[in-house]
């Protein structure tokens, strides 16, 4: 029969099923589907800390959301539209971020007795009017891919295995979308190696699909057209991805080896995969046996004159941070890498959160001042790293760049940068001893020189012992420490003359200014779009170097009669504007482990505005 | 890759190797002895002095790389075999020493040390040991005696002391050594030997700390005592001691036993030879130290050759690179799909 198809300008897609179940592969390859039709989107995974939790259990849930649309898709939507659970414990945990009217798709044959009692159900929500609210298809997916594979005589257990490309293949009938890259990616992955299971899974993802298109079940198909981004080729990228590649570019243009030590942890260590595997570019990586031979290797590395970095998370930070001190000392470039996470102590290891930042620009013994950078979306973790590297090798110091676990393992659209256009990393190691001093300083940046082993008559010798200026011999005398401290402050301030002015997106002033770093980006520019539809004066402002801060930003914060905040985190950034402006700013704080909702920070906005006009 | 720089040696000599800091041991120290044996032998090695990287943590011992006049970091506490790790993966045709000692190296350090003695990198690793905190004024170290009385045990030690030599073997070391301060050819003999090992080697150095913990190491350093309390390690020689060479060491089954060669029961055809390439020999040598009737080795208690990390990293690049050519970076950065937008 001939179905209806209406055309959606976006569509928020949640997944979600056991950790077992392979929903972030699901997610994934309908993620790489709607990028390559030109969508453009945004995800969030959001996956429990546990690798195989008890099956059925609410607290084994796996999701995955996608939004992607014809228009400017901001974040990975604050409610979805389409709920896939593969289990009562799946659509339990889920349906609360369903909008009324939403669509539930369950895989029925998961709703068993046991399942509903691991999901704290005492009734069938299929069967007791409790999701009246929502279109819900009840749909066998066991039962069918079973049927499907009926003739390959596999197993059940490796029937059930592969029921996800049933639920994937449904939602590419209804989303109108094409089979090809998921086959594609099938093949290459199963195809070689076993024949079998790449038959198989086609057969199911097959299936699905023509499930959607046979079945009177579903009347309609939905469509939803190619975004208009700017012009240029365009791949998808998750942030952790874009974060190894910002590295590679930097060595490259750089012309420096690259070395990085890194201790595995979540949600930081896809950083030290991705660049493990890329050995024909000479990276080095060097996985440690702990966070903080991970950081001390990298300055071994720096000293012999490698680009070196080294990646982690919160807890990982905290174990760096002596020798983040010792780097600042040693004054050797270095870059630092935080996926931030869900604090304190171990907290959510797999959610999200901006809560290093004060750890980042302030924790450290004695006045050890270093720059940080943070990544605004998965695409811009890229540029950023770049940066730091950049600002590293100029400046002669540790560079803290933070993105965060949202911006690591969410994904979106990205231009590709041609390799001709990235900004040049000049690199100038000393070779002259004449007059060579360890800590002579360049006049313009306060840079000491780069003097790496290997080169004649340049032998000297560095330490973390307070140095006298100029030669770097150890010295304890009261006047040369203040004059070293004031040196080394000063060294980090006037990368402020080396950064772009800050901008603002919107007004240049007016009466709200939202002030914002790191991966909240999204939510709050859709939020102030929102705000200035219903007519208020609201402005965005952005920061990708915190430390320091660009060098108008004070100017720019004084155009605005209410500067607001919003952060996932109890008010850091806004400590540090306040302290440096004396601005009267308004934090807007949430701190659940998930992205900020752009509904709430309008609401919240909304609010304030109101409060002070009445 | 080789270790050593192949080109036109350079003739250096100890004044090459000292720097011009005022050396602050306390006077008497035991460090002086293994900085002039240090500075001694570095001129004979077939490199540069640019190649030499001199890398520390934190102690008395550790303030070594300030009296070398060679490439150097004192770092931070423990950490000196994580930061000489760095280097030596880096540029591997460096000659990478670290200095370190008991608390340093063994204490808030042991794991980065254990950590790159079982990668085999080729790091050169100092360890003086003197059984006591010196830097921080006398507090008890991991080798430190039972017994022993300090300013933080007034009442005795009673955690069970590391045997370095014992773990640097379960760390799975290529080569392990054990000298001492006051034998200034036998501890240039070592150096010689670690320099030449192709690979991560673990030099234990006795050293006395005449402020702290004076005489700890007497009965095998002072000539009244030292000959029959010592026997040297020689390859494929009889393990024989005592101030006429009048006594051996034979094993009983696994248990080394000291006898005596005087007395016609035993003759050097009974005893014991060593062996550098036999890690369970190393093992039971190590372990000598448990009985106090038995003299105490000296010398290499293994040396054995494997493949290093770092010529291992460096090969697993030019097997990519020859496999899938030099990275294109835009290639890269295009990855697998695309789509062009116009």
């Amino acid at each position: 029969m001939a179905k209806k198809v209406q055309t959606l300008d976006e569509v928020t897609i949640r997944f979600a099923g056991d950790s077992g179940d392979g929903m972030q592969l699901t997610g994934t390859q309908f993620t790489n589907t709607v990028a390559a039709l030109g969508n453009d989107l945004s995800t969030l995974p959001d996956y429990p800390a546990e690798i195989r939790a008890p099956a059925g259990t609410t607290y084994g849930v796996s999701g995955f959301q996608i939004k992607f649309g014809s228009t400017d898709i901001l974040t990975p939507g604050d409610t979805c539209d389409v709920l896939v659970a593969m289990n009562p414990a799946a659509l339990v945990t889920n349906v609360k971020i369903l909008r009324d009217g939403g669509t539930i798709i369950v895989n029925e044959d998961a709703f068993t007795e046991k399942n509903l009692r691991m999901a704290g159900l005492s009734t069938n929500p299929l069967e007791d009017h409790s999701l009246k609210k929502f279109q819900v298809h009840a749909i066998g997916i066991t039962k069918l891919t079973t049927y499907a594979l009926a003739d390959m005589n596999l197993s059940t257990r490796f029937v059930d295995k592969t029921k996800n490309f049933f639920a994937l293949g449904l939602m590419y009938w209804m989303y109108n979308r094409p089979l090809d890259q998921s086959i594609r990616f099938i093949e290459e992955k199963f195809g070689a190696k076993d024949r079998l299971v790449a038959e198989a899974n086609l057969k199911v993802l097959r299936a699905g699909y023509n499930y959607g298109d046979t079945t009177e079940v579903f009347t309609t198909r939905f469509d939803v057209r190619p975004a208009k981004l700017p012009p240029g080729r365009y791949r998808n990228i998750m942030g952790n991805v874009a974060t190894a590649l910002g590295l590679v570019a930097a060595a490259k243009q750089s012309g420096l080896q690259l070395f990085l030590g890194s201790y595995p942890i979540t949600p930081a260590s896809d950083i030290l995969h991705e660049l493990s595997r890329l050995k024909e570019f000479g990276v080095k990586t060097f996985q440690a046996e702990d966070e903080i031979a991970a950081i001390c290797a990298s300055i071994g590395a720096s000293y012999a004159g490698a680009l070196a970095v080294t990646t982690t998370s919160g807890p990982g930070l905290a174990l760096k941070t002596e020798a983040l001190g010792l780097a600042i000392m040693l004054e050797l470039p270095l870059v630092v890498v935080d996926v931030q996470r869900g604090g304190p102590s171990t907290g959510l290891p797999t959610k999200t959160e901006q809560a290093d930042l004060l750890q980042a620009v302030l924790g450290r013994n004695g006045e050890a001042p270093l720059c940080v950078l943070a990544a605004s979306s998965p695409a811009d973790c890229f540029l950023t790293v770049y940066e730091a590297a950049r600002l590293a090798i100029k400046f002669m110091t540790p560079v803290i760049c933070m993105t965060d676990g949202y911006l690591g393992n969410g994904a979106e659209p990205w231009r590709i940068p041609d390799v001709a256009e990235l900004p040049p990393i000049p690199v100038t190691f000393a070779k002259d001893p004449a007059g060579f001093q360890p800590y002579s300083r360049d006049p313009v940046t306060l840079a000491r020189p780069w003097a790496i082993p290997g080169t004649p008559g340049l032998e000297h010798r560095i330490g973390g012992l307070e140095k006298q200026d100029i030669t770097g011999n150890i010295n304890y005398d009261p006047d040369n420490h203040d004059l070293m401290i004031r040196l080394r402050a000063q060294k980090i301030e006037r990368i402020a003359d080396d950064i772009p002015e800050q901008t603002v997106e919107g007004a240049p002033s007016g009466d709200v200014l939202l002030v914002g770093w790191g991966s909240t980006y999204g939510s709050i520019k859709s939020a102030v779009t929102g705000l200035r539809e219903s007519g208020h004066s609201v402005s965005q402002l952005h920061l990708r170097h915190i430390n320091p801060f660009p060098r108008n930003l004070g100017t720019l914060l004084s155009a605005f009669k209410t500067v607001i905040v919003p952060e996932i985190n109890s008010g850091q950034l806004i400590k540090l504007l306040r302290a440096k402006y004396l601005v009267d700013a308004v934090g807007f704080n949430v701190v659940r482990g998930l992205p900020l909702r752009s509904e709430e920070i309008e609401g919240f906005v909304e609010k304030h505005i109101g409060g002070n006009h009445a | 890759m080789p270790d050593t720089d192949e080109q036109t040696p350079v003739k250096l000599t100890i004044k090459d190797f000292q720097s011009d800091q005022d050396v602050r041991w306390c006077p008497g120290c035991g460090d002086y002895s293994i900085l002039a044996q240090v500075q001694r032998v570095f001129p004979e090695f077939p490199h540069k002095r640019e190649q030499y990287v001199a890398v520390s943590g934190i102690g008395c011992s550790s303030r070594f790389p300030y009296y070398l006049n060679l490439y150097g970091i004192h770092s931070i506490h423990g950490r000196a075999p994580a930061i000489a790790s760095g280097v030596k993966m880096v540029n591997p045709s460096l000659d990478v020493w670290v200095a370190t000692g008991d608390g340093d190296g063994l204490s808030i350090g042991g794991n980065h040390m254990i950590h790159m003695l079982r990668r085999n990198l080729n790091i050169k690793v100092l360890l003086f040991n003197n059984q006591i905190y010196g830097l921080t004024k006398g507090q008890y170290s991991p080798t430190s005696l039972l017994g022993q009385i300090t300013k933080s045990t007034p009442a005795g030690v009673i955690d069970f002391p590391f045997i370095p030599v014992s773990l640097a073997l379960g760390a799975q070391a290529t080569f392990v050594a054990r000298s001492m301060d006051r034998d200034p050819k036998h501890l240039q003999e070592i150096v010689r030997r670690a320099e030449s090992h192709h690979g991560a080697a673990f030099v234990e150095i006795y050293q006395n700390c005449n402020v702290f913990n004076d005489g700890a190491f007497f009965q095998f350093t002072e000539k009244e005592t030292k000959d029959d309390h010592i026997v040297y390690l020689e390859h494929g020689k009889p393990l024989v001691f005592g101030k006429e060479r009048q006594m051996g060491i034979r094993l009983d089954g696994f248990r080394p036993e000291a006898v005596s060669l005087k007395e016609g029961k035993y003759s050097a055809g009974d005893l014991l030879v060593h062996d550098e390439k036999d890690s369970t020999l190393a093992f039971i040598l190590a372990n000598m130290i448990h009985n106090p009737d038995l003299p105490r080795p000296m010398g290499v208690f293994l040396a054995l050759e494997h493949p290093t990390y770092e010529e291992q990293m460096a090969d697993q690049i030019a097997r990519a690179k020859s496999r899938k050519g030099e990275g294109d970076l835009q290639k890269l950065l295009d990855g697998e799909e695309t789509w062009v937008i116009k």
